[in-house]
């Protein structure tokens, strides 16, 4: 029976229904993905935590040789007013012997502040300060050495330790984010 | 699922068996389904895990009645449990150890497995199954280990979830979609709440699953070869059950012994200190069953490029998140790799070497993932981890092939060595 | 036997593999003492743990909280409820908000928790040269022999070593130098049972009242486990021989074969 009916005008009903049964299948797969995408983009951050994504500190308590912990989106931010030796020490390391190589230049805005994120790269955890085989920092999770650089030397980690964004408002005031 | 032609005795049982073919189907589970007679105690690890399951997720319900998914909650919501709920100190040292036993004994399961060749054919997708019920079963427990919120359930959880920024271009999105923030914090341990709440019932899901499939072709037995008829099999019910429930009793035995007089053996002290963002523990150490997985995980500790340039192809944090996937992965397509014809070890006197030297493997590799990645411990992992995939992709594939196994028994009912052959 | 012997072997070693985990540190490894809450039947010594409370009240509380521990749970460790209300009453407590809104104080409550000595972290670590005396409720389960742990911190202070201003030597610490001075000296406090207050003596029933209050149910758990074990046992045996009665057939069986 139904073949019969097909047999008259073959080529036409096929290229229509064709055309039918793919605009349905495209508009019924954009509607399952418009359906999904609130389910997963819900897991990304909330404004409320998007909100927080800014520090202010004051430097101006911080003595030579000092460092502070701040907290930035819930992690530790180091800032380190660096001796004149340790700036020396991390201005005088070859390029050569960096396996992520960068500069110092490149890592700080005042010459005596480091401030970067005290997340190892490895697997985020908190590096311990002046201790290490280059007297930078030290991860006491799987043994990367960092050095007065905040750059990495030795150990599984990857990359330096992250430099966040950050501008000094006046002489003695940072926002980091 | 297998029915059995069981009919029910009693009018009401008819009525609703002719409605609703319940009863026939219990009886094809556990009731006259012929199971081989020559089963050992090894067989038992299958029903017992089964129990470990149930006990998990009757404990995990009654735990989430008092327990509050809040990071400034969730410590003290746990010690609330310890202190004032009633009996709230065994429901939480039952779901605790519960976690340890259920994967003591599912290794045992996958090891029996292995050494009796039951992921051969036709057993594959049985096999396969079991795969996915270890994976989510990983999975779970990670997460339920970050509930009680102290520093090793938030330092446990930061290190694996930056295990994905590995991957290239999209890793540090996907890690703070998982994380929900730009560090593991209350918006994740509230997804993990939610999902280790969830995920055991995904498990139960994949078990009937497994159990289907084995019903499909019936138990494989320790030597191995197919069940010929019925004189080699008896009915599970009273035989294997009453050998299951001895199984049981004595499993509770070691269970107790370890919630009520070692509640914390398996724990790490450092999870009674509230998880603090700014301390890194000195050794953050996953719970022992991960131990050989982690160990895997930090194996590769070069990265993978052209030598002599500074070409790149696989950076080594990559790498060991890749080989710890795979090294999970891998028994997924083990019933291809392993060539032999013959399931049981008993048979093949070079595998049942080599078997023992993988059982070796992975405690080495424990052991590796235990320690302080220092010394000559790297140098340990690192050939432990080669040999973990050399055993399955070079040992398996070829050993089949070369291997000239025993002559095997006529039949389980009858077993002794067909002379002709 | 091959395989259940090597099953042994193994299950030994990752044993030996879990505890060694436990005790990496740099630190001198713990005194090793014998308590009274080890073991299937351990139980508290009321005695310790009253003198140990005591010791608590009068010294480490300039510090240390035990957050986790209420008033009502002293009557636990034999104060009667008499006396276990006059200690809460003692210690001030934030009250309800009075009828304009504002906060009160009042005396403290069987069902209040001991108030611990600083307001916050902060506030703790500004009061202690940036050093924060942790909380102590936990104590003994946070460290590895947590118990012999603490008996020989409190009991290892070295003069004569070299350390920062305002630290303290004692080995027993990871990293030798501890930011908490020694704590107890001999005859620091007047026990109210005549008991000598020896440093040993003091140390030990600190111990015993910090590990009851890290973990207050410890005595109905081993009671719980005895039951439970005994049970077990019987059941165990009972369905040992209930299964060899069922397969009796089937082996006899395979005999005549």
């Amino acid at each position: 029976m139904s073949n019969n009916d097909n047999d008259g005008n073959k080529d036409d009903d096929v290229t229509r229904r064709d055309f039918i049964h793919v605009a349905g299948a495209g508009l019924g797969v954009i509607a399952v993905g418009s359906a999904v995408w609130p389910l997963v983009d819900q897991m990304n951050p909330s404004k409320d935590v998007l909100a927080l994504s800014t520090t202010e500190v004051d430097l101006s308590q911080i003595e030579v040789g000092q460092s502070v912990t701040v907290v930035w989106r819930g992690k530790p931010v180091f800032i380190r007013r660096r001796t004149a030796q340790e700036i020396a020490e991390a201005r005088s390391v070859p390029m050569d012997e960096l396996p992520d190589p960068q500069t110092d230049e490149e890592r700080v805005q005042k010459t005596e502040w480091l401030i970067m994120v005290g997340v190892c790269t490895h697997l985020g955890c908190v590096p311990l300060g002046l201790q290490g085989d280059f007297g930078g920092w030290f991860c006491p999770c799987h043994g990367s050495h960092y050095d007065t650089s905040g750059r990495i030397r030795k150990g599984p980690a990857p990359e330096n330790l992250i430099v966040p964004e950050y501008a000094f408002v006046t002489d003695t005031k940072i926002i980091v984010g | 699922m297998a029915g059995s032609n069981y009919q029910p005795k009693s009018k009401l049982g008819q009525w609703i068996e002719y409605r609703l073919p319940i009863f026939s189907l219990i009886d094809g589970l556990f009731g006259s389904y012929p199971t081989p007679k020559n089963l050992n105690y090894w067989w038992s690890f299958g029903s017992l895990a089964g129990i470990a399951l149930v006990v998990q997720i009757i404990t995990g319900i009654v735990l989430a009645m008092h327990y509050t998914p809040d990071t400034s909650l969730a410590f003290a919501s746990t010690e609330h449990i310890m202190r004032n709920v009633n009996y709230g100190w065994l429901m939480r040292y039952v779901h605790a150890n519960g976690a340890s036993m259920f994967f003591i004994i599912v290794y045992v399961h996958i090891f029996r497995g292995l050494y009796y060749g039951s992921y051969k054919s036709p057993r594959e997708i049985l096999w396969m199954l079991g795969v996915v019920i270890l994976l989510l079963m990983m999975a779970t427990a990670f997460m339920g280990y970050v509930l009680p919120w102290g520093q090793m359930s938030f330092w446990g959880a930061t290190v694996i979830t930056n295990l994905f920024g590995a991957v290239p271009v999209v890793g540090d999105s996907i890690v703070a979609w998982l994380w929900g923030g730009f560090s593991v914090d209350n918006a994740t341990l509230h997804r993990f709440f939610s999902l280790h709440y969830l995920l055991p019932f995904v498990i139960v899901g994949v078990v009937i699953m497994h159990i289907w499939a084995l019903h499909q072709h019936g138990s494989n037995n320790p030597l191995g070869i197919d069940v010929k008829g019925p004189q080699d099999t008896v009915p599970f019910t009273p035989y294997y059950t009453a050998k299951d429930l001895y199984g049981f009793a004595v499993f509770f035995l070691v269970f107790a012994y370890f919630v009520f007089y070692n509640p914390n053996f398996l724990g790490h002290p450092d999870n009674y200190i509230p998880a603090n963002p700014l301390v890194t523990p000195a050794h953050i150490v996953p719970e022992w069953y991960y131990l050989p997985f982690y160990a895997i995980l930090r194996a590769i500790t070069f990265d993978i490029g052209i030598p002599g340039t500074d070409i790149v192809f696989i950076t080594a944090k990559f790498a060991g998140v890749i080989l710890m996937f795979a090294s999970i992965l891998i028994l997924l397509v083990l019933p291809w790799l392993d060539t032999s014809k013959v399931r049981s070890a008993k048979f093949r006197p070079i595998y049942k070497q080599l078997y023992w030297l993988l059982v070796i493997d992975v405690f080495v590799l424990g052991y590796v993932g235990a320690k302080p990645p220092e010394g000559i411990l790297p140098t340990v992992g690192l050939i432990a981890t080669a040999y973990y995939f050399i055993h399955f992709l070079v040992i398996m594939p070829i050993l089949g092939k070369k291997e000239k196994p025993l002559p095997l028994p006529e039949s389980i009912a009858n077993p002794v060595v067909k002379s002709a052959e | 036997m091959k395989k259940i012997l090597l099953a042994v072997f193994a299950s030994l070693m990752m044993v030996g593999a879990v505890s060694s985990v436990q005790a990496a540190s740099d630190a001198e490894h713990p005194k090793d003492l014998s308590w009274g809450f080890e073991g299937f039947t351990g139980t508290y010594d009321r005695g310790a743990l009253q003198r140990g409370f005591q010791i608590y009240k009068e010294v480490c509380s300039a510090c240390h909280g035990v957050k986790y521990i209420a008033f009502r749970n002293l009557m636990e460790i034999g104060f009667s409820e008499e006396e276990a209300k006059a200690i809460a009453a003692e210690y001030i407590v934030a009250g309800d908000l009075d009828e304009y809104g504002d906060p009160t104080e009042r005396a403290g409550k069987l069902f209040d928790y001991i108030p611990s000595p600083f307001p916050n972290d902060i506030a703790a670590r500004a009061g202690n040269n940036g050093a924060l005396p942790p909380d102590l409720s936990l104590m003994i389960k946070a460290r590895p022999n947590g118990a012999d742990y603490v008996y020989s911190l409190l009991t290892g202070y070295e003069d004569g070593h070299e350390v920062a201003a305002g630290m303290s030597y004692n080995s027993y610490f990871a990293g030798s130098e501890i930011a908490m001075g020694q704590p107890l000296f001999d005859d620091q406090v007047l026990y109210a049972d005549g008991t000598e207050a020896s440093l040993e003596q003091m140390s030990q029933d600190v111990v015993v009242f910090l590990a009851w209050a890290a973990e207050p149910t410890l005595e109905a758990r081993h009671k719980a486990g005895f039951k439970v074990i005994s049970f077990l046992l019987v059941l165990t045996i009972l369905l040992y021989f209930s299964n060899k009665k069922v397969w009796a057939g089937i082996k006899a069986k395979k005999k005549e074969d």
